[in-house]
């Protein structure tokens, strides 16, 4: 029983992290109904910014903001810059163009940082941890759970969350009202790079800091947003949770830690097949 | 067009003895890519079904080969349509449930399965078959004793080539007679309007799963190919990146077009090589920045462009008498 409560825990703490890599995709969803398949290697890139800085012999923490900032604006920049001359393209189009992106970033990471595995600091004091979860664990568990915070925050309360809430779901009146449609899209796209940055570093203490360390993390992330809906927000938390906590069970103690992510493709094909809108996501009806 | 067939086969044919031993096996794996290109074309290029998941059928093709030839003593040359037909068998399987996915829900799916077949293969309950980690190694096929018999003296480099080429050359005839005739009409009738299609009589959902079927054989017996020409198969052969080369290889060589397989195959076959010179990363940022670079600028791809060339060309040659008249 204990060993069950332990992956649990375990599940929950991985799970947190899927669910902020979930939210950064289901950010770039909601604005654009596109799926960035490139969302884990900019994580991955930022992180190894991170690791840069962190070497120079800057704190963990200024580093860690100095690395958010430098996501940011990465982000906005690839929405002003590549994603913009795409937007109204066919599908394939803005696929090739992610998937470009995916390999581009990949590759300059291997060139400037190699691609020897290094290992990434964990901030957080032993004294956080708990009797079952080790300190990293609970730390990225409550900087996820901030983050999210923040965010509902951020969303919820100020009037440019409001007017970035307005763009994704009605451009046209959106802008009739004043509001700047396409640098809310980037906003977006900032907002969602820095999310992904901070999954990022939290994760790479657990998984180790190399440029293809993401692939998996993305599946689940994938996994996680579908299963909560991807156009729900609060569905890709808690179908990111879902997805930890079901990983590291089935991992554990069915099908062994190998087929680990077999669980992602089958969970992605799954909620695809059975239920495309996810737990909270809206069905969508076209008109035909 | 005829014509131009004709002398790029006489061309094909005479390469191997132009070329040097590792020349040779490069120009094999030419004609192999173009064969996997061919198949993602027609599902992609021709039925606008998103695959970031071809790898994975090579894989297969590679790992039924390699198990045929290795566990079971199948002579090289019946592993091709064995492997085909498996492949045939699951990706019309596969694309059962991807009809129901479309456009970028589809493409997620499938870089699903690629990301996940490298675990797949590496699984404990597949090491009988698939030697695990380890992978494969498999005997190089010398060239039959009856060739030699009839006094023509092939290596083994040069025999490969022949066979791969011999396959490619009948691959390449099914696909042009497939692209042409009705299917041809209906798959790129469902790529354009699948309601429309579906309203003219096509039987959308057959089609549909028949070219993912169709398009997974091609790939897999491409991968049979690749298995027998490289002698061996390893799980961390057959990565995402794999995939994603076969992606940039339709998008550069050009979308819905047969010719295109070939330039596709060409480029992934030797840019790399060159830019590897620069940087080990390299190649990848290479093929990105043409990704992306051809989807904004050239979207008909390579083919397109020797296309709008040779049009272009023919139009001087037509308008050149008219201004001899005085």
């Amino acid at each position: 029983m204990e060993a069950v409560l332990l992956q649990f825990l375990a599940g929950l703490a991985t799970g947190s992290i899927y669910a902020s890599l979930a939210l950064a995709l289901v950010m770039i969803y909601q604005a654009t109904h596109l799926v960035n398949f490139a969302q884990g290697e900019m994580a991955m890139f930022a992180t190894y910014i991170a690791w840069a800085l962190i070497n120079a012999g800057m704190p963990y923490w200024a580093a860690f903001l100095l690395t958010v900032a430098f996501a940011f604006v990465f982000g906005v920049l690839i929405e002003r810059v590549v994603i913009r001359p795409v937007e109204n393209a066919p599908v394939l189009a803005v696929v090739a163009v992610f998937i470009g992106l995916l390999v581009i970033l990949n590759s300059i990471a291997g060139w400037i940082f190699t691609y020897t595995i290094k290992s990434f600091p964990s901030p957080f004091p032993a004294a956080l941890g708990i009797r079952y979860m080790s300190p990293h664990q609970v730390g990225a568990l409550l900087v996820t759970l901030a983050v999210l915070a923040l965010l509902y925050v951020f969303f919820r309360f100020t009037p440019l969350g409001l007017a970035m809430r307005a763009a994704a779901q009605n451009p046209v009146s959106s802008r009739l009202v004043g509001i700047r449609v396409g640098w809310m899209l980037a906003l977006g796209w900032g907002l969602a790079a820095a999310v992904g940055a901070i999954a990022g570093m939290m994760v790479a203490p657990i998984v180790y800091l190399d440029p293809n360390m993401m692939a998996g993390i993305l599946l689940y992330a994938f996994a996680a947003a579908l299963l909560g809906g991807i156009d729900s927000p609060g569905g890709a938390v808690v179908g990111g949770l879902l997805v930890g906590v079901l990983e590291n069970l089935l991992g554990a103690f069915v099908i062994g830690n190998e087929l680990k992510l077999v669980v992602a493709l089958v969970l992605i094909v799954g909620v695809l097949l059975v239920r495309p809108s996810g737990f909270f996501g809206s069905v969508h009806v076209s008109r035909v | 067009m005829v014509t131009v067939t004709i002398l790029l086969i006489a061309a094909a044919c005479a390469l191997p003895f132009v070329l040097k031993g590792y020349h040779t096996f490069q120009a094999t794996l030419v004609l192999i890519y173009a064969i996997a290109l061919l198949g993602l074309n027609l599902l992609t290029g021709y039925n606008g079904q998103i695959s970031l998941g071809h790898g994975a059928f090579y894989a297969m093709g590679a790992y039924a080969a390699a198990i045929l030839m290795d566990r079971a003593g199948v002579p090289y040359w019946a592993t091709i349509p064995l492997a085909g037909a498996v492949c045939l068998v699951v990706g019309f399987l596969f694309g059962l449930p991807a009809l129901r996915l479309e456009g970028l829900y589809l493409a997620l799916a499938t870089f699903a399965l690629a990301v996940s077949m490298p675990p797949i293969l590496k699984a404990h309950f597949l090491e009988k078959w698939t030697g695990g980690v380890q992978g494969i190694v498999i005997m190089k096929p010398e060239p039959p004793a009856w060739l030699a018999a009839t006094g023509i003296k092939l290596n083994a480099d040069q025999w490969l080539y022949f066979f791969a080429l011999a396959v490619a050359i009948v691959l390449f005839i099914v696909a042009w007679n497939l692209v042409v005739g009705r299917v041809g009409r209906a798959l790129v009738a469902i790529r354009d309007h699948h309601i429309a299609a579906e309203a003219m009589g096509i039987n959308t959902a057959l089609y549909k799963s028949l070219a993912f079927g169709i398009s997974a054989m091609y790939t897999g017996i491409a991968g049979a190919l690749g298995a027998i020409a490289v002698q061996f198969v390893a799980p961390d052969s057959f990565t995402v990146f794999l995939s994603i080369t076969l992606l940039v290889g339709i998008v550069v060589g050009g979308l819905a077009s047969l010719s295109g397989a070939l330039y596709g195959a060409l480029f992934i076959q030797f840019v790399p090589n060159i830019a590897d010179e620069l940087s080990k990363a390299a190649p990848w940022a290479v093929f990105g920045v043409f990704l992306i670079g051809f989807v904004y600028l050239m979207p008909t791809g390579a083919a397109g462009a020797v296309r709008a060339l040779t049009t272009r060309l023919r139009g001087v040659k037509l308008s050149t008498p008219k201004e001899d008249i005085p």
